[in-house]
């Protein structure tokens, strides 16, 4: 019983680090349609600046979310401006614009990865923040691992509750439905993409410094958190933010299930299901 | 005199690619060493970015498999390099590739364009680590050694798996399957309504170019040497044919050849030069072209071939 129980929180605290990434992930291909290959990048930079801060100037690792999160939205709000803003007019067609821009994010990830290799060098950092034992009906976890979860938890409803109910996340979800028509009930269409990619980086980033917090971060972090976000993603539906939520925690269970029994094996295990998914319902758990 | 200079124009293509091959083939005799590893380096690069542009340009379902093809043929040599001779390990390397690209087709390309993008590119990812859990688990090492073979043979081999590529190219482009797979790309139902079995013909395709990548892979694993999981599925080698054919312009065939060729020159030059700082030279370069070179470098010479000698034409 008390085995059940470790692994099923251990999949949910996975989780809530796989829902972050893949709604961040999820909103710019959904809304601004850039399927952002670079996604793992913000995730290595908030790692890294987290880490940074913490050794460095001692900043508290929590505290610095104040700083990696407007930081990286900046980065990906100006990335839009100038880069995605200026593809989506010079392509004639939404399938051009897509696989161009795909390309493009991956020159980001060359960029952003050297950019940062010069600034931390390649070794792997990790700090000690909150490392206590904490007992959860026998169960007994790591204090920073469930604070990562309810940050991931907290975050991620705050942010459906900005999509569903404000001003704001009304125009988003009218240029996600059609930024045509959108554009002509009065959105300004180019600040709500670029709106939506700045978020998208600032949830990455979010992650990075939650992730800081309990795995070593590097330089050459960034793809295999790209890789896992494409098949939460898939997996809750391309472009649903409630279905990157759920398939996030779904993934993180099968996670945790899979390590207990090997842990090399659970990319392998993600694989298969995104594979046996593609096969039964392509269109993902919320999709139509 | 006009049916004259027409048959002139015809032949004015063949006889220059015939006068390259015989250059190329003469290379390793006038200059070797250097010359030869970096002219097959880019003969590589242009193997993966033709066979990548036979599939992914008239179909256009973005393939970010490469890499995978890639390092199936690089294992198939280091598997099997020892124990059979080299023509067979590249031709096993070459159908082990096709193999998988079957299978994978079969699985994806009955799906939306993006998804299959995304597969694939989560393909590579997938089975680099199942051959490192492999390998760590059963045969308890990391990498393999291979032996090593003289750089012509490698230099021979990659150009004659080139020539192969772009004889089938060719063929594939003037025959009726060439058409039935443009008309796939410009619109996929209509193609079904024609009677064009639209799944199987993407499914073939997409294994003939798996074929060459397969075969490329099977010989760069000598050159390399030593192999493991990492450097055979490097997802570089997804993205780069993809990148250099756009880089060159997807128009014409010889626009990803010319992409290939310019693109994998510089990326040499870059990484001997400024080792620290080439990702982000390559990357500004990559970005700079997508951007303001939408039809690549043919596009660019078009233009130029327009306002120098079209002057007095309208340009429409």
């Amino acid at each position: 019983m008390v085995t059940f129980l470790n692994i099923v929180i251990a999949g949910l605290l996975l989780g809530g680090l796989y829902a972050l990434i893949a709604m961040g992930l999820s909103l710019q291909y959904g809304v601004a349609r850039v399927l952002n290959v670079s996604h793992g990048e913000f995730i290595m930079l908030g790692g890294l600046i987290t880490w940074t801060l913490y050794t460095a100037f001692g900043v508290n690792p929590l505290l610095s979310l104040a700083i990696c999160g407007p930081l990286t939205f900046l980065l990906g709000f100006i990335i839009h401006r100038t880069v995605f803003k200026r593809l989506l007019t010079s392509s004639e067609s939404r399938g051009v614009f897509e696989s161009n821009s795909m390309l493009a994010s991956f020159s980001l990830l060359f960029i952003i990865q050297n950019i940062a290799s010069i600034a931390w060098g390649p070794e792997i950092r990790g700090y000690s923040y909150l490392r206590v034992p904490v007992n959860l009906a026998g169960a007994v976890f790591g204090a920073n691992r469930l604070m990562t979860l309810g940050f991931a938890v907290v975050i991620g409803v705050a942010f459906y509750l900005f999509i569903a109910r404000t001003r704001t996340g009304k125009a988003i979800r009218a240029a996600a439905q059609d930024p045509a028509a959108a554009g002509l009930m009065g959105v300004n269409i180019d600040r709500v993409l670029a709106l939506c990619f700045g978020l998208g980086a600032a949830l990455a980033g979010t992650a990075g410094m939650l992730i800081s917090l309990c795995y070593p971060v590097h330089v050459a972090m960034g793809l295999e958190y790209t890789v896992i976000a494409l098949i939460v993603v898939v997996l809750g539906g391309l472009g649903s933010i409630p279905g990157s939520f759920i398939g996030g925690f779904a993934l993180g269970i099968i996670g945790s299930v899979v390590t207990n029994i090997d842990p090399s094996l659970s990319l392998i295990a993600y694989y298969l299901i995104f594979v046996l998914l593609l096969l039964v319902k392509p269109t993902g758990i919320m999709g139509r | 005199m006009n049916a004259v200079g027409v048959d002139l124009k015809k032949l004015r293509a063949p006889a220059l690619l015939l006068v390259l091959l015989l250059l190329l083939i003469a290379l390793p005799h006038a200059r070797p060493g250097y010359a030869v590893v970096l002219v097959y380096t880019i003969l590589m690069y242009i193997v993966l970015t033709v066979s990548w542009v036979l599939f992914s340009a008239p179909t256009g379902y973005v393939s970010l498999a490469p890499a995978a093809f890639f390092g199936v043929g690089i294992y198939t040599s280091a598997i099997l390099g020892m124990k059979l001779p080299l023509p067979v390990v590249i031709c096993i390397g070459g159908l082990a590739s096709a193999f998988l690209a079957l299978l994978v087709g079969a699985l994806t390309l009955r799906l939306k364009g993006i998804y299959f993008a995304i597969f694939t590119f989560g393909l590579v990812e997938l089975i680099k680590h199942f051959v490192l859990w492999y390998e760590l688990k059963y045969t308890g090492t990391r990498g393999r050694f291979l032996l090593p073979v003289g750089n012509n043979t490698i230099y021979y081999v990659m150009l004659a798996i080139l020539v192969a590529l772009l004889l089938t190219t060719y063929f594939i482009k003037r025959s009726k399957y060439g058409l039935a797979l443009q008309s796939i790309g410009e619109d996929e139902e209509a193609a079904a309504h024609t009677g064009i079995n639209v799944t199987l013909l993407k499914i073939i395709t997409f294994a003939i170019s798996a074929v060459f990548t397969g075969a490329a892979g099977a010989i760069w694993a000598i050159r390399l040497t030593y192999i493991d999981p990492y450097i055979a599925f490097d997802v570089n080698n997804s993205f780069m044919p993809v990148l250099m054919a756009i880089f060159g312009g997807l128009g014409q065939l010889y626009g990803p050849i010319l992409g290939a060729v310019v693109f994998s020159f510089l990326r040499e030059v870059l990484i001997t030069r400024f080792p620290y700082y080439y990702m982000l030279l390559i990357g500004t370069i990559l970005l700079v072209s997508i951007l303001y070179l939408p039809n690549g470098l043919v596009g660019l010479i078009q233009r130029w071939r327009r306002r120098i000698w079209g002057g007095q034409h309208a340009n429409t």
